[in-house]
């Protein structure tokens, strides 16, 4: 980690309200190479809507965020702007996002799901995507079930496929929204391994997650988000073991994660 | 009884030509229908009111007055502002326009229903909206809505008979002039009833095969299907 160099990933006081609900109100966050950033908190305390956000499915209503190099969306006092389209899906395609009911492409065979984005996105020939594909499929060791449409796998192996299909696009960033909480517990250890090779092999990612034992296992940095903004953040051994606030340290302790 | 065969082995072949006239009608008007309902339905999606607007009361317009009067009011005035069409091409584009605004209604539920989930997923890998409705949507919702396009296009059929009523000589016309020769009506109908019937079970048939064709193998019996030759060629290298 080097944490002099520029981050991947830099939010300035970002804001998104629905209607009368401010769900974000001010978060700061920087994400550098190779880090694995989990975030954690209360239900409902904008986790999902911040990797949204980030991702652009949502757009935010104020902040800066800078992705990638390429600025997003910028803040300055009196104006705030989005980027173009075309920028917002050029940085989507760099940071994709594997969500927690995997939303695979119905219609589509595991390979098919997996090549989408190259052909579609990239512009990649198709017997070129295959063969990235293939190797995005084996690296999730779901290369045997290819020719499988998503309603035949079990939960556990759509959202290797999910991995697979963001990790074919060969994108320096992922973003996982509680990958984990849609599985049964016997599917869990699985995906987090998968999910634990991609950040040694030096994958930035940025995980939401519930599970304590997830964060512990893999996390660089935690960060705690809670009404709306990041409350703490710190390594695994601050955040658990020393928290500074009263906030963190009582959720930690209610998860009954606490390290002693 | 002798003389209804020596009837029909006379006029069947006369009606026959009206029945393929009403083939003609139906299929044209189908893939008018199903081009301008498609654009309309996303139309309708459009979060911009200056287009919603107007195809609402388009779709409204074309619902809410009978195919009949329709036809009629196409093919009588319309030479008022200069415009002459045949019977056929005036019949073709009533049906058209009024299969449209049924089918944009289908299509436009069919689009709504499409997962967000998947939506979603496939905008986070850089997909523009043209390419997300080409790759993702309407693969799905067409697909979706095939047995109730199948219905609509059975219904289209059987109101081709209508376009008798502008001189088209389509199935049911043909039937008329034939009753004039003979004055059998009954046996008359009665050929024009199975002649339709076998039309519509047949395009029944057919739209269930294309469904079941088109349906992953998820919904059907058989589990794996190699998708791409491409890949079959490969496999085999492997
Ligand atoms: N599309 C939406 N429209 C209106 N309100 C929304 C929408 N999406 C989220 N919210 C609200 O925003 C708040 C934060 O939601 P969000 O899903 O980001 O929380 P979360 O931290 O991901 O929670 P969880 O851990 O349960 O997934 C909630 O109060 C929710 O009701
Ligand atoms: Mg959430």
């Amino acid at each position: 980690m080097t944490q002099a160099s520029a981050p991947v990933l830099h939010l300035e006081q970002v804001y998104k309200s629905y209607g009368e609900t401010a769900v974000l109100r001010g978060v700061d966050l920087k994400v550098f190479q190779g880090d694995a950033v989990f975030l954690i908190g209360p239900s409902g305390g904008g986790k999902s809507t911040l990797l949204r956000c980030i991702n652009f499915l949502e757009y935010p209503d104020a902040g800066t965020i800078t992705a990638l190099g390429e600025k997003l969306c910028n803040q300055n006092r009196t104006h705030f702007e989005i980027a173009s389209e075309k920028t917002l899906r050029h940085a989507r395609a760099r940071m994709p996002m594997v969500f927690q009911q995997f939303n695979l492409f119905s219609h589509q065979t595991v390979l098919e799901n997996v090549i989408e984005g190259l052909i579609t996105v990239k512009k990649i020939p198709k017997r070129e995507a295959i063969i990235l594909a293939r190797t995005a499929l084996d690296r999730v060791h779901m290369l045997q079930k290819q020719n499988h449409y998503p309603d035949q796998l079990s939960g556990g192996q759509k959202q290797r496929v999910a991995i697979a299909r963001a990790l074919a696009m060969d994108p320096p960033v992922i973003l996982f929204d509680e990958p984990t909480s849609a599985l049964d517990p016997e599917l869990v250890s699985g995906v987090q391994t998968i999910i634990q090779d991609l950040s040694s092999q030096g994958l930035t990612l940025l995980v939401v997650t519930h599970d304590p034992a997830f964060v512990q296992s893999t996390a660089h940095t935690v960060c705690f988000c809670g009404d709306g903004y990041i409350l703490e953040s710190g390594t695994v051994n601050e955040i658990y073991g020393n928290p500074r606030t009263e906030r963190v340290r009582k959720f930690i302790q209610s998860s009954g994660a606490h390290l002693t | 009884m002798s003389v209804f065969w020596s009837e029909l082995q006379e006029y069947f072949p006369f009606l026959l030509m009206g029945a393929k006239v009403t083939l003609e009608l139906s299929f044209i008007s189908m893939a008018g229908g199903m081009v301008l309902g498609f654009l309309a339905a996303i139309g309708r999606l459009s979060e911009n009111r200056l287009i919603r607007w107007p195809l609402e009361a388009y779709v409204e317009i074309w619902r809410d007055t009978p195919l009949i009067v329709q036809l009629l009011l196409i093919y009588f005035s319309l030479p008022e502002f200069g415009i002459v069409l045949s019977g056929f091409w005036a019949g073709v584009l009533g049906l058209t326009l009024n299969l449209s605004a049924y089918l944009s209604e289908v299509y436009r539920a069919a689009i709504i229903a499409v997962d967000p989930g998947q939506k979603a997923a496939a905008i986070s890998l850089g997909m523009s909206p043209f390419q997300v409705y080409r790759r993702l949507i309407v693969p799905q919702a067409f697909v979706a809505c095939l047995p109730t396009q199948g219905g609509y296009f059975i219904a289209l059929l059987k109101d081709c008979s209508l376009v008798s009523f502008i001189s088209v000589n389509e199935l049911l016309r043909h039937a008329t002039i034939v009753i004039s020769n003979t004055f059998d009506s009954m046996n008359t109908y009665l050929m024009v009833a199975v002649i339709y019937f076998c039309m519509s079970f047949t395009s029944a048939r057919c739209v269930g095969w294309l469904e079941r064709t088109l349906t992953p193998a998820r919904r059907k019996k058989v589990v794996i299907k190699p998708i791409m030759s491409e890949l079959a060629e490969e496999d085999k290298t492997l």
